[in-house]
């Protein structure tokens, strides 16, 4: 199949400065036997092309094994891409030299799914916060103490002389994915990964962490990038959703649209498959789409989602990849349900 | 709970206190409820609130660290809490009310096939010869939907929904008349997470199971739900039909829980809850969420009554 660029023609969106390009990204993994001879490949990420802007926050949605955490480490540079670029700042982090590796990191925020698992045990929330600082050069300890201090008032874990000296252990949920946060947002940077943030929370922290990341994000103005599962809580955060299966980008569109229109099949299945609080739920059955998602080491032919799905053109999708249409603007649909409705 | 038939379950004042070298932990402090026969209740609330304990405590599956264990819980009638240990476990346990427990599919040993995990509650507490338990779970199998050639699978070739599906069937395979899922669905995908609402649906239809659902997911709650508990400190603070509830829920405290759930197809900004819940160690007296309640008042610093409201319950104040 011919690899397109990605199309640069939205005339609103195009205002803003593109801050992170990804094109034509394939991720494998080699599969080898016995340590030697490799046998296939695992394709996480295959063929993914997607523009961030500055300022502009993004969902990524899929199920597990649908390559998103792997898209966020090829992000992140922390797995090297098989073939296709990562462009920051008009910087290929994929072929990057470690001194460039070093000065992106500073650029880019991580923040983990499980707050307990990502925080070391044995150190003090100070010395979480001042060790991005120390390896970024900080040198004037009064200096480093000062940011700590305020990165701490941002996300709101004051009084901040309490939780100085406190371990992880100490401090509940919230409290430990604020640290998370805090350590994500120490040096500063332009664009923030979130894997997950609030999977982990309870339910009405989950929504006060949330807010908060996003009171950050319009605040310093920051690129960020939210990947989940829960389609609920995805409009009250991103801009733009994009929508992956079996390591493929199947639909990106702003997120209102993509919630009253849904073009893809498979967006289609996850949408009704969300549920609303609503005691007529127990009443009917939820429509899901049969089997589960496929192996990424042989996938199927043509279309992804082609036998799982109910609206499957013969003779088509199970042949031939689809491309990307555009039957609304901005709106982009990997399906060839849309083939008449606006091509590229 | 009104309900024309007979109660499955009626708990009253159950209490479950661990021992700590702080001083007792009260995770179960007092709970009633009812269960009707083929009804399902969710009990929602916050981690730490005491739902998995409850549900130990119904079980009968104490810690060793356990400092008080009292009240009475009734299953068809009959006062199980004067049965003996061993009583229980040839009796009760599996045989009327089974557990799937939480992350149950990571549970499954992974050095046996998943046919004969499932079989053998039905061979200990049936006492069925093993072919004859085989063939009880390969009916199980196919009624949660799992291919019968999975039988001879070990617990590392099934994907997680299928894992769970398997700790759903060695749950029935004995035909209990109750089931209490803890957290059935939190580690699993969306979709996946949706078809086992549906086999869930389906079995509850088919089998006439009763279930007690233990979740904080309140939106996927709903789907299995007809009556709806929620605990907080290790109380239940209000219990009443799922179609009265999710409309409108009584207590403060369940107000802001609902309040707290992000919604997809309406519009509201979802709010949050300040402040944590209180230590079960030395709870406050009076209303255990009178700190965080934003409606408040002197009456809340006594224990609040239950008040019985249209066929709801509420432990609340503000409607006495």
């Amino acid at each position: 199949m011919v690899i397109e660029a990605p199309s640069r023609i939205k005339p609103e969106m195009d205002q803003r400065e593109v801050l992170l390009s990804i094109q034509n990204l394939h991720v494998w993994y080699e599969l080898r036997r016995f340590g030697f001879g490799i046998v296939g490949y695992v394709r996480a990420v295959d063929n993914v092309n997607f523009d961030l802007h500055l300022g502009e926050a993004v969902a990524v949605v899929g199920e597990s094994g649908c390559g998103k955490s792997t898209l966020m480490k090829t992000i992140l540079g922390l797995v090297k891409p098989r073939q296709g670029q990562v462009i920051f700042e008009g910087k290929d982090i994929a072929q990057a030299d470690s001194a460039t590796l070093k000065w992106y990191r500073s650029q880019v925020g991580y923040i983990q799914q499980d707050p307990y698992g990502a925080l070391p045990p044995f150190m003090s929330v100070r010395r979480i916060l001042e060790e991005p600082l120390v390896i970024a050069g900080v040198k004037s300890r009064q200096e480093r103490l000062e940011r700590i201090h305020r990165v701490m008032e941002e996300v709101k874990l004051y009084p901040v002389e309490d939780f100085l000296g406190k371990f992880p252990h100490m401090l509940s949920g919230g409290q430990q994915q604020r640290v998370v946060i805090a350590r994500a947002m120490i040096l500063n940077p332009k664009l923030i990964v979130a894997d997950e943030p609030v999977s982990m929370l309870d339910a009405s922290v989950r929504v006060e962490i949330l807010k908060l990341l996003r009171g950050l994000q319009e605040s310093h103005h920051l690129s960020f990038i939210y990947i989940t599962h829960d389609l609920s809580t995805v409009k009250y955060f991103s801009e733009r959703i994009f929508v992956m299966y079996a390591g493929k980008l199947v639909e990106q569109s702003p997120i209102g649209e993509l919630l009253k229109n849904p073009l893809h099949p498979y967006t289609h299945a996850l949408l009704s498959a969300t549920s609303d609080p609503d005691a007529r739920n127990a009443l009917s059955f939820r429509e899901v789409p049969p089997g589960e998602p496929p192996s990424l080491v042989k996938p199927p032919t043509g279309c992804r989602f082609h036998p799982r799905c109910s609206q499957m053109i013969q003779g088509l999708c199970e042949v031939e990849d689809p491309p990307e249409f555009t039957p609304v603007p901005d709106h982009r649909v990997a399906c060839w349900l849309h083939k008449e409705s606006g091509g590229d | 709970m009104v309900s024309t038939n007979g109660k499955l379950l009626r708990v009253e004042n159950l209490v479950m206190y661990f021992a700590t070298l702080r001083g007792p932990v009260q995770a179960v402090d007092g709970v009633d409820f009812e269960l009707g026969v083929n009804r399902a209740v969710v009990i929602l609330g916050e981690s730490g609130c005491g739902k998995s304990s409850l549900a130990k405590a119904i079980l009968r599956l104490l810690p060793r660290n356990i400092a008080r264990y009292s009240g009475r819980i009734f299953l068809h009638d009959r006062d199980v809490m004067q049965l003996s240990d061993e009583e229980f476990r040839q009796n009760i346990r599996w045989v009327e009310m089974s557990l799937v427990p939480q992350a149950a599919m990571n549970a499954l040993n992974p050095v046996l096939r998943v046919g004969d995990q499932v079989a053998e509650p039905a061979m200990i507490h049936m006492g069925m010869s093993k072919a004859e338990a085989l063939e009880a779970a390969r009916t199980m199998f196919q009624r949660v939907g799992v291919a019968e050639d999975f039988l001879t699978r070990y617990p590392f070739e099934l994907s997680g929904g299928m894992r769970q599906r398997v700790a759903l069937a060695m749950a029935l395979v004995t035909l209990p008349s109750l089931v209490i899922l803890d957290e059935p669905t939190s580690a699993l995908d969306l979709l996946t997470q949706a078809n086992i609402f549906n086999t869930l649906k389906r079995i509850k239809k088919e089998l006439g199971t009763s279930f007690i659902l233990i979740t904080h997911d309140i939106a996927t709650s709903s789907e299995l739900a007809d009556d709806v508990a929620v605990m907080y400190a290790g109380q239940i603070v209000e219990t009443g039909e799922a179609k009265d509830f999710f409309p409108d829920p009584l207590h403060p405290y369940s107000k802001m829980l609902m309040a707290s759930v992000p919604r997809l197809r309406a519009d509201q900004d979802p709010q949050f809850i300040t402040g944590q819940p209180p230590s079960l160690i030395s709870p406050p007296s009076g209303c255990r969420f009178a700190e965080r309640c934003p409606a408040r008042f002197e009456k809340c610093s006594e224990e609040p009554p239950v008040i019985e409201k249209d066929g709801r319950k509420v432990r609340c104040w503000l409607y006495a």
